[in-house]
């Protein structure tokens, strides 16, 4: 009897179907089924022009999630990161324009963006002010300064130098997408196997339990979001590189967008739960979304709605699997 | 031995800790209107003052509803993307659907509080957080707006209904009359009612509040209801006051909103607040703002302060309340 209930082989199909049924794999599903039935209907959406374009323009979406998805997973909530993506990318913008050496333009968003998260780490976890507040504050703090300082001028005549997100690797691997993958592949196995990543998700599963196995639930969170402020600095370099011209205001909404891309990755919003794969899947299918209206000729003006009804139904997907786990 | 003591400390301090903070409010706000009045002689004149009452009028209706809301402990981040989209119906029904006027007004009102509503159905009956319903309902609110109006903004109304946001009545502006009588009903509700009592016993412990037999859900899917009710009337004076709907109409009215009720003293923690705050709290945003940019300070640079007072006033709240828990 004892025997037959151990799963025996990696062939079990209960053991298929669950990884199968897994956030990522649907994702991935999704990714793909999506593609080919907006190839079906208009072919040209599968042009190799169109897909990797939708790649590169979205890359920087991926890797902010996974700075967001650490932080939910430990059980907290950043909505400043797009307005502090629009200031950092404008600080390493007007750093390149002033002819600073390219390097320090590029390290300059990485280091300003876990100055400025870190800090809002400390005023959360230290001082304990709810997340929420604290970054309500920053988005506020961050976007009209900006405005104030820059008066929203584009900033031209960048050095050819500047632009990171041309380069290629490894024979044709264009930078963003092999920033994303590489950023999500490292921090996924950061997360997963070493001590202060499996903290995250002792910090937002159990706050009192992680307490008593001697995590220090404060260091934890502001290590977080300076790690949150790290790959909101990648994400402005990316963002700052892709075009000519930067534009010196915050991108509308792209903190939502990041957040969409981080729960619909199975990020669970109650916290202790979620993988980074999941989230650059969704921040990749969410751009799919994006293009594919488009090409079925529905107005592009719909995206927020959809994130918005994509968000809403992984969270209720996820609250009520849950609560079926718990049995409650 | 029959008689239990009641714990002194707890019945004194909470009166205590609630005087004192609005006592310091304001007091903050007469040296701040006395500061700017100095700063500028055209602050302190009757027209401005009934101006700046003018423009606090479609954040003020929002703010009472979201002291209720912060009160049991919640919040509402979606207040916002419902005036767009109240605003974006308005318009849209009146001139798409054929609407007359007056049904249209009714109909974004109706669409208001059926979308808080639906925040208010799913975190009580689903359980999500309030705050995570209403940063997917700001998203969702915010591009039904965007995707029925295409782009494209209403104008055109009839002169009639620009009197709600522009004239006057008895010398007051028109919409002001709104506010001050939705701030009386909301400050009698809170202080004088079983409803309003409830609001605090959630706040202070859901569980305690659910063992006593108190209707939490059912309050709870009141207030948020309530609150989309009143982004929608929002939205009707604000559309009334600038002519015109476009659908980013609102976008950041929940800063503004949630800064003037934690300015106004009540806890983001929950359990703790009042109307009279929120109210004091209002005056002072707007008065802030209005100051600035009586100083020359533009329009981008006072969210900055409103940001800083945000944070702030809840980091001076939080320590004192933990001065008053002896933590």
């Amino acid at each position: 009897m004892s025997v037959m209930t151990v799963p025996s082989s990696r062939a079990d199909p209960r053991r298929i179907f669950k990884a199968l049924a897994s956030q990522e794999a649907l994702l991935a599903i999704a990714v793909i089924g999506l593609a080919i039935a907006v190839g079906l209907y208009n072919p040209r959406f599968l042009a190799a022009r169109n897909l990797s374009d939708v790649l590169l323009g979205n890359a920087y979406i991926a890797v902010a999630a996974i700075g967001m998805s650490m932080v939910i997973i430990s059980g907290n909530i950043d909505i400043s990161v797009g307005a502090l993506i629009g200031v950092l990318a404008t600080l390493s913008g007007t750093l390149a324009v002033k002819g600073v050496p390219i390097i320090v333009t590029w390290l300059a968003p990485l280091v300003a963006g876990i100055l400025i998260m870190g800090l809002q780490g400390v005023v959360i976890a230290y001082l304990r002010i709810p997340a929420i507040v604290v970054t309500l504050g920053m988005l506020s703090i961050l976007k009209g300064g900006l405005i104030s300082v820059t008066g929203g001028k584009w900033i031209t005549d960048l050095p050819d130098s500047f632009h990171l997100a041309d380069l290629e690797l490894l024979g044709s691997v264009p930078m963003p997408v092999f920033l994303m993958i590489a950023a999500t592949i490292l921090a996924a196995w950061w997360m997963h196997d070493s001590a202060p990543g499996r903290a995250i998700y002792a910090v937002g599963g159990n706050a009192e339990a992680a307490r008593l196995c001697g995590i220090s639930q404060p260091r934890t969170v502001v290590m977080v979001f300076a790690l949150h402020g790290l790959f909101a600095g990648v994400a402005a370099l990316l963002y700052a590189t892709q075009l000519r011209v930067i534009q010196s205001t915050v991108p509308p909404n792209l903190e939502l967008t990041v957040i969409t891309a981080s729960v619909v990755g199975g990020v669970s919003i109650l916290g202790g739960v979620g993988t980074v794969i999941g989230s650059t899947l969704a921040a990749i299918l969410i751009a799919e979304i994006a293009s594919a209206l488009v090409f079925i000729d529905l107005s592009p003006y719909w995206i927020r709605a959809v994130q918005g009804m994509l968000i809403l139904a992984t969270v209720i997907a996820d609250i009520l699997r849950r609560r079926r786990m718990t049995g409650a | 031995m029959s008689e239990i003591p009641l714990p002194p400390i707890a019945r004194r301090a909470a009166p205590w800790w609630l005087l004192r903070h609005e006592t310091m409010l304001a007091a903050i706000l007469l040296v701040a209107l006395v500061v700017l009045g100095s700063l500028n002689d055209r602050f302190l004149t009757l027209d401005n003052l009934l101006n700046q009452g003018r423009l606090t009028t479609e954040v003020g209706l929002i703010a009472l509803p979201m002291t209720f809301i912060i009160i049991t402990g919640g919040i509402d981040l979606s207040v916002g993307s419902i005036v767009g989209l109240c605003a974006i119906l308005l318009g849209y029904s009146w001139k798409s659907f054929g609407f007359p006027l007056p049904l249209a007004i009714g109909f974004s009102l109706l669409v208001g509080a059926a979308a808080g509503f639906l925040n208010g159905l799913v975190i009580t009956r689903v359980k999500v957080p309030p705050l995570i319903m209403t940063i997917a309902t700001l998203a969702l609110y915010r591009g039904l707006a965007e995707g029925i109006s295409q782009a494209r903004s209403v104008r055109g109304y009839p002169q009639w209904f620009y009197v709600i946001g522009q004239e006057n009545l008895f010398g007051i502006p028109a919409q002001l009359w709104l506010l001050l009588i939705a701030i009386v009903i909301a400050g009698i509700a809170l202080d004088r009612t079983t409803f309003g009592r409830t609001l605090y016993a959630i706040g202070n412990n859901e569980i305690a509040a659910r063992f006593s037999g108190l209707p939490v859900d059912r309050t709870k899917l009141i207030i948020y209801t309530l609150s989309g009710l009143m982004a929608g009337l929002s939205a009707v004076v604000l559309v009334s006051r600038v002519t015109t709907t476009r659908s980013d109409m609102g976008s950041g009215y929940e800063l503004d909103v949630i800064a003037a009720v934690v300015l106004g003293g009540t806890s983001i923690f929950g359990g703790v607040g009042s109307i009279w705050g929120t109210v004091v709290g209002l005056a002072m945003i707007q008065l802030l703002k209005d100051g600035l940019a009586l100083t020359g300070v533009k329009g981008d640079a006072t969210i900055v302060v409103i940001g800083t007072v945000l944070i702030l006033s809840t980091l001076v709240a939080s320590s004192l309340q933990r001065r008053r828990d002896g933590v």
